[in-house]
């Protein structure tokens, strides 16, 4: 009897063993430098969603790539060769990603993008082992250029001399009707912006559309309101959001960004996630926490309909993107980007704190300009 | 182009050039008085910038937090003389980049531990808010006026500092031969220290007043520090004269290049494609400018 006993609850180990197999998930983020801001949310949305999920068979590798591709290549190569990581995910910064995803998917390698989406591996070079959960960098600028024909004839758009630089006013372009005022492109990292603004004044613009993220964008909006200039600015949401708001001040207030996300999209995986985010941290999440959080739970969703191990199987179930998008509807186009609706949003004041509201729907389903030239 | 807009860069190139002098004058004073290439000078622009963003907030009031800047700064300053840097006036200039390079990690992560990775909130004070009109119709920030005049009151302080005051003979005795003023009964280590303190104070009162300009956040001071580097080389190091002729120089050709390079190009080239290349090329041109100056003057303009 007693030996039955024995025998089953050893069988019984080893069958929730084998139906439970852990799951390794390579973080490699930028959680030092000047663009810490953004990973530290990606990271603490993620390691969030995974707590909440209550799934104890996921181990996270996390790691800081300090925002230089060299170190963000050596960690993937040590996530995939020593710790044999099942799925990679994390990278905020395109230049980190054109330098780790190519190699990752060439290995067999799944990756998830929880921001960035430059458009060399939107189109031709797409890959079945990369699937984008945040936007094709392109969309947020079609939007704001789409929104601009309303009220504007003339704009002089700026943005930092980098590829998602130019994706970024590539992207304005391709909807905006009206006339340029001026195309500039600054430096990577500039931190002042007179002589921008100079030009701004001088040249005769009914409106200014910037990309410039992080510390960039905080330093050109203090100057702009400081400069006696009053041509009304737009841009995409990276430079009006909730880690970066703070810094800049109400100088920000009234200014439409677009974004897929915002905090007051109204469906219930939003509250949630919204609700939980602000009890865990005492912050308000951003849009790189929003696409992390959603990451996570697409990881999570397709693990419960798939083993990782059985790659095939798995990828199916990523692409069904069958989980609780805080974006509300949320599908896989044929490049593994999504299409999703883009929103313009408005600077306002909550409780003393900046934030965003939505105002306006720029594209509903919008699909990015590539997908046609991927073969999948 | 009009000259209102003219008028406006000068002036933009001025405000960075003086900008530059508060941070290079530290540089060159302590390379040139102790022999020290401290790459940490950038942490002191960020200690200044974010004890002025951290007192004013506390506060309410910009005057409280620029003299917390001054004196934290400083007091950093000091701080790592004393503990750091005193260890390193007989060692090969490696192994002061080394300690000091070492010095910026340290410093950039203790803030992050100590202030969090968000940037901070740094506003202008009310007194020097908006704009002011300039003589052809164009307009330009009060603030930035008020850094041109306070940069220009600093490198006045400083030439009679040094030219009339008994610190000052100290100062330029320490620069031409350490060991006859060690001999001569003065305490170098004491003079040492005042002057690292001296320099940190100006990066701090530089960190502070770009502050409320740009945004304050972990990792700021490193790219003026290359600005820094690339003025001292350019003025001859150790010389403080040279340090405001280069701060200058490099601030006029900056902004000018910025401005003027995309606008010559689009004569012969699309606009975007203008903006791009003469982007690219105005972020090249102080170096080629600083290049060029070493081919001729290979010690710089202000050799000491």
């Amino acid at each position: 009897m007693r030996k039955i006993l024995a025998t089953s609850i050893l069988s019984l180990g080893l069958a929730s063993a084998a139906y439970a197999e852990p799951v390794k998930i390579g973080v490699i983020t930028t959680l030092s430098g000047g663009g810490a801001g953004l990973g530290i949310d990606m990271r603490d949305a993620f390691t969030l969603a995974m707590k909440q999920s209550g799934n104890k068979d996921i181990e996270l590798v996390i790691e800081d790539d300090a925002q230089k591709p060299e170190i963000a290549v050596q960690l993937a190569e040590k996530m995939i060769q020593s710790d044999k990581v099942d799925l990679l995910t994390g990278i905020i910064w395109s230049n980190l990603a054109m330098a780790v995803v190519p190699n990752t998917v060439a290995q067999d390698i799944i990756y998830l993008s929880p921001n960035a989406g430059p458009s060399a591996l939107a189109g031709a070079n797409c890959n079945a082992n990369y699937f984008n959960v945040a936007y094709q960098n392109d969309n947020f600028h079609e939007a704001m250029g789409q929104y601009a024909n309303k009220d504007y004839k003339k704009t002089f758009i700026l943005a930092p001399n980098y590829p998602a630089g130019k994706d970024a006013l590539t992207g304005f372009k391709r909807f905006y009707k009206g006339e340029l005022a001026g195309e500039v492109y600054t430096q990577v990292g500039q931190t002042d912006y007179a002589a921008e603004i100079a030009q701004i004044r001088d040249s005769g613009a009914d409106s200014v559309f910037f990309f410039l993220p992080g510390g960039m964008g905080i330093s050109f909006m203090k100057q702009y309101a400081q400069s006696g200039v009053k041509t009304p600015v737009m841009g995409p949401g990276f430079s009006f959001d909730q880690d970066v708001l703070g810094a800049i001040g109400d100088a920000a207030l009234g200014v439409k960004n677009s974004a897929t996300w915002s905090k007051d999209l109204d469906n219930d995986a939003n509250k949630k996630f919204v609700e939980a985010f602000k009890t865990e941290y005492k912050r308000l999440p951003s849009i790189y926490a929003a696409q992390s959080w959603d990451t996570a739970n697409l990881i999570l969703a397709a693990l419960s309909k798939a083993s990782v191990k059985d790659k095939d199987a798995f990828k199916a179930a990523l692409k069904a993107a069958d989980f609780k998008s805080v974006r509300g509807k949320f599908v896989f186009n044929n490049n593994n980007h999504p299409i999703q609706n883009v929103y313009v949003r408005e600077v306002v004041k909550e409780d003393n704190v900046l934030t965003n509201k939505i105002v306006a729907t720029a594209f509903e389903d919008h699909k990015d300009a590539y997908a046609d030239k991927c073969k999948m | 182009m009009s000259t209102a807009l003219l008028i406006e860069q000068l002036l933009n190139g001025l405000q960075l050039g003086v900008m530059l002098f508060l941070m290079a004058a530290g540089l060159t004073l302590i390379f040139g008085v102790m022999g020290l290439i401290n790459l940490a000078h950038g942490s002191l622009y960020m200690i200044g910038a974010f004890a002025c963003a951290v007192v004013a907030s506390l506060t309410g009031s910009f005057w409280l937090g620029l003299i917390a800047s001054l004196a934290a700064a400083a007091a950093a300053g000091a701080i790592m003389e004393v503990v750091v840097i005193r260890r390193l006036y007989d060692r090969d200039h490696l192994d002061q980049v080394l300690a000091t390079f070492a010095l910026i990690l340290i410093f950039s992560e203790g803030s992050r531990w100590v202030f969090g990775s968000f940037p901070l909130y740094l506003d202008i004070p009310p007194v020097l808010q908006g704009a002011v009109s300039l003589p052809g119709g164009g307009q330009y920030q009060l603030y930035r006026l008020a850094i041109i005049a306070v940069g220009i009151a600093v490198a006045l302080g400083l030439y009679l500092l040094i030219s009339r005051t008994r610190l000052g003979m100290r100062i330029r005795a320490g620069e031409s031969d350490r060991e006859m003023i060690a001999a001569l009964g003065i305490d170098i280590q004491t003079l040492y220290t005042i002057v690292f303190a001296l320099g940190a104070a100006l990066a701090g009162l530089a960190g502070a007043l770009v502050g409320a300009l740009q945004s304050v956040q972990v990792g700021m001071g490193e790219p003026v520090l290359i600005l820094a580097f690339v003025v001292i080389v350019i003025g001859g190091i150790g010389s403080i004269k040279g340090a405001l002729i280069g701060a200058i120089l490099v601030g006029l050709i900056d902004t000018m290049g910025r401005f003027l390079l995309p606008k010559t190009l689009a004569l012969i080239l699309p606009a975007a494609q203008a903006g791009m290349v003469g982007g690219a090329l105005a972020s090249m041109l102080i170096y080629i400018v600083m290049a060029l100056i070493l081919a001729f003057r290979p010690r710089g303009l202000f050799a000491a």
